[in-house]
């Protein structure tokens, strides 16, 4: 019943039949899924709250694994291997699928260092690759200018709008393959979140991104696929332009008029 | 070796200090649990309810007298300073709020509730056994009740504050008097969280032996004499272990023990009384 | 009518919490004049406390209290962090609840039965290492420690759990192991907390009587070894307090509990108002 358009590019990930359960739940919060996710696009997730689209972002880089008691069940396929597989690497996948949250999460750390920081765990100390690399990922992240002066002061003196910005230099400067984006900008202000929403499209060329989103509009600016879930389903994945102008299912059509959710 | 790897390694390693370092942690207070529980249980008797303290060496000894003295001292302090710190608190919350005044209070009473307690025994030794000559379970109780004030204050503070002010102006809106809103409303939806604090407070300064040492002093006989030096188990406790008998000794691990056991309780109920109350 | 009644009879006593802080200062003060006009500066730099000679100096106590507190932090803070760390993060649920639980109800025992478990159990244990006599500034500081940990731990753990889920989240989504989030995000987030819950850790131990009168000697001597029995300031309250039998003496005691007094207050307004601030609310 679910209508999910077969994707002719290449792909970044593929789930497969994919079911979640939170510790102690007596439903599964997530229910055989199956989608794939287009390389160098963005897939936006919308849905009613609750509808199970936070749970599938953070299934793609296993946080849930931080705290136990929780079930997969099903496949992500991630560079050719199952990612749910319980021997992966989570330390390598999280440095190849970087994660950006609901609120600014600046470390209590200098603008520099929180940049610096996942490469300095990758072991990175020559200081001018260093550099280099957090003023690279500070520009591509469009915050170059108004902090390159400050680079030594404490992140957390930064606005929000400016702090979701670091976090995203601080996402990228580690080159992943993937960008999570967890309602981004549901903390900002209406200026802040057109320039995340740009970033997000300038982005693609080099990662491919998945953003949960509340807003339709939102996902109608910057997406080139929307996934509309529901209850824990996968309702309709489609072209973004197709999804909101012709649905396949009445359910999608439903919400996307805005007669619940 | 990458910086990965290295970095696992560290984290194995500083997680197993912090493990080792609680099960150490663990170990030594559950071997003073150890101790307390098997001694106490060893030395406790019937005998213990029933005589009153004695010369060492005599069959017909017991704790009658401290256990006694312990209730009413710590009765008396209930009764002094629950009511001065449920009222203090209850100016602070419903009066002073977010005054200046309001918060030196708070914060000066927030210092003496980690004031060394002998220091209160020895003020209270200058304020009244000093002019009336002689110890007393009114000095006694009189420093304990000074060490619970600033606790009753805090709780009785912080769970006022946690009634919702819409309860409070419903209340004001039927046209009751503010008096008559903080008896009825407030208290009557902080109650639960008013009794812990209370419960706790018991707990706190009935543990507490240094302020005894030289106000309610200590006796080695049953009294009920307020104007009387008398007897706690834990001065009781204090003078018995460091005396060389080993019956004194004995007579101290089980006064150790039935206090210990009281203070527990009043923890453990004081804890379940506020769960309950988050529940409903 | 009524309503001033019950706004004034709360607001004396809620007055007269200040009003007991200032009389303890004062009464404190007044008794003390005696010997610091007797002695001056010498009665904290002189440690000759000689009671027949009518000689008080009170520096051995001081410097037992300084240095006991001292051992018993070097010894108390790794521990109570380690146990802090444990609770917060490392422990599963169930385990997490018990063991926090039981560190919480250990803290509220008494602390004269840590002293006497310090006498009975811990002092022969030293004796049998090191010889002598067991008690002394070691011995003190050990019981201390131990003492102090359950509520060290605890209250170093609930500042540690103030970090925000979604921060720790953040440093584990760049690949950050369990020990990186600790030491790169929760101890600097909760820096402030932590410190301040050490710090009024420190004041309660400065003061604490019970747990090392049995176990410090009671002498009027400054140690030269750790070994050596020793005492501090509420120790010698405790002991000598029901003993004076002149009025300079007393004036002694109360010079010593004023001195007491002075150093947790110090403290422990350190660690509220300089640390503990901001915490205030969460607390
Ligand atoms: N930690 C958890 N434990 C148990 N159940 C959870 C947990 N987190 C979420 N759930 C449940 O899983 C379902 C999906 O939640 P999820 O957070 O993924 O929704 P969402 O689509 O992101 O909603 P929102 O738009 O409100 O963010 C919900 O029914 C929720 O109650
Ligand atoms: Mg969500």
């Amino acid at each position: 019943m679910a209508s999910i358009i077969d994707i002719k590019d290449e792909c970044s990930l593929h789930v497969r039949d994919f079911s979640f359960t939170y510790k102690g739940a007596s439903a599964p919060s997530l229910k055989k899924v199956t989608m794939p996710i287009a390389k160098h696009s963005v897939t936006a997730l919308i849905g009613p709250s609750g509808c199970g689209k936070t749970t599938l972002l953070r299934s793609f880089n296993r946080m849930h694994d931080l705290y136990p008691g929780n079930k997969y069940e099903g496949e992500i396929e991630f560079e050719g291997r199952n990612i749910l597989d319980p021997k992966e690497d989570l330390i390598h996948l999280r440095t190849k699928i970087g994660m950006i949250f609901q609120k600014p999460t600046a470390f209590p750390m200098s603008i520099f260092d929180n940049v610096a920081y996942g490469m300095r765990l990758q072991g990175i100390k020559n200081k001018t690759e260093l550099e280099g690399r957090v003023e690279k990922a500070l520009q591509d992240a469009a915050i170059w200018k108004e902090v390159k002066d400050r680079l030594k002061h404490d992140a957390n003196g930064l606005s929000g709008g400016q702090q979701q910005r670091l976090c995203i230099a601080r996402a990228i400067a580690v080159e992943p393959e993937v960008l999570l984006f967890d309602e981004p900008t549901s903390a900002l202000d209406p200026i802040s979140t057109q320039g995340i929403e740009r970033l997000v499209i300038e982005l693609k060329e080099r990662v491919s991104i998945i953003i949960v989103t509340h807003n339709m509009q939102q996902a109608a600016r910057v997406s080139d696929y929307t996934g509309f879930m529901y209850l824990g389903d996968l309702i309709e994945l489609g072209h973004t332009e197709e999804l909101f102008v012709t649905p396949k299912e009445k359910l999608t059509q439903e919400y996307i008029t805005g007669k619940f959710g | 070796m990458t910086a990965t790897q290295k970095r696992i390694i560290i984290n194995r390693i500083a997680l197993g200090f912090s493990t080792l370092s609680a099960i150490i942690a663990l170990a030594f207070l559950f071997w003073i649990l150890g101790v307390l529980v098997m001694k106490g249980i060893h030395s406790i008797s019937w005998n213990i309810f029933v005589f009153e303290g004695s010369p060492p060496g005599y069959e017909e000894s017991g704790l009658k007298h401290a256990l006694v003295g312990q209730l009413i001292l710590v009765g008396l302090a209930t009764l002094i300073g629950v009511p001065l710190g449920i009222m203090a608190g209850t100016y602070l919350s419903e009066y002073g709020k977010n005054s200046k005044l309001a918060h030196t209070i708070r914060d000066i009473s927030d210092i003496m509730m980690s004031a060394p307690s002998i220091v209160i025994g020895a003020f209270v030794y200058a304020i009244v056994v000093m002019p009336m000559g002689h110890f007393s379970a009114w000095a006694g109780a009189i420093a304990l009740a000074i060490i619970m004030i600033p606790i009753i204050l805090r709780t009785t503070d912080d769970m006022l504050q946690l009634v919702p002010g819409t309860l409070r102006e419903a209340a004001f809106a039927l046209g009751a008097p503010k008096y008559k809103v903080i008896m009825n409303v407030v208290y009557r939806g902080a109650k639960a969280g008013i009794l812990t604090g209370v419960l706790l407070g018991i707990a706190r300064v009935g543990g507490e032996t240094a302020p005894l040492l030289f106000t309610s002093f200590n006796d080695n006989f049953f009294t009920t004499d307020l104007n009387e030096a008398m007897p706690s188990l834990t001065v009781t406790m204090f003078n018995y272990a460091i005396s060389p008998y080993d019956d004194w000794q004995q007579l101290g691990w089980a006064a150790a023990f039935i206090l210990s056991m009281f203070i527990l309780g009043l923890n453990i109920v004081g804890r379940l009384i506020l769960l309950a109350g988050k529940r409903k | 009518m009524i309503d001033k009644i019950f706004l004034n009879m709360t607001r004396t006593s809620a007055l007269l919490i200040l009003f007991i802080v200032a009389w303890i200062f004062v009464v404190l003060f007044n008794h003390s004049t005696e010997a610091m006009q007797t002695f001056g500066f010498d009665f904290i730099t002189k440690d000759e406390w000689a009671p027949n000679l009518e000689k008080f100096g009170a520096y051995a106590a001081i410097f037992g209290s300084v240095a006991s507190t001292f051992l018993a932090m070097l010894l108390a803070i790794p521990v109570a962090i380690g146990v802090a760390i444990f609770l917060s993060e490392i422990a599963h649920d169930r385990i997490k609840g018990f063991f926090g639980v039981s560190v919480e109800l250990l803290a509220a025992i008494p602390s004269v039965i840590y002293g006497m478990w310090g006498l009975f159990f811990f002092v022969p244990i030293l004796r049998d290492i090191f010889g002598g006599m067991g008690i002394g500034l070691l011995a003190a500081g050990i019981v201390l420690a131990i003492m102090i940990l359950p509520f060290m731990a605890a209250v170093t753990r609930d500042a540690m759990n103030t970090t925000p889920d979604i921060l720790k989240e953040s440093a584990y989504a760049l690949g950050g192991t369990q020990w990186d989030v600790i030491k790169d995000v929760i101890i600097p987030y909760a820096k402030a907390g932590i410190i301040g819950s050490l710090i009024l850790a420190l004041g309660r131990a400065i003061g604490e009587t019970m747990a090392v009168t049995f176990v410090m000697g009671n002498v009027h001597h400054t140690p030269s070894s750790i070994m050596d029995p020793t005492t501090s300031i509420p120790v010698t309250l405790a002991n000598e307090f029901t003993e004076a039998d002149s009025s300079l003496y007393f004036s002694s005691l109360f010079g010593l509990a004023l001195t007491l007094l002075i150093m947790s207050f110090v403290v422990i307004a350190v660690a509220k108002f300089y640390f503990l601030r901001k915490g205030r609310k969460e607390q």
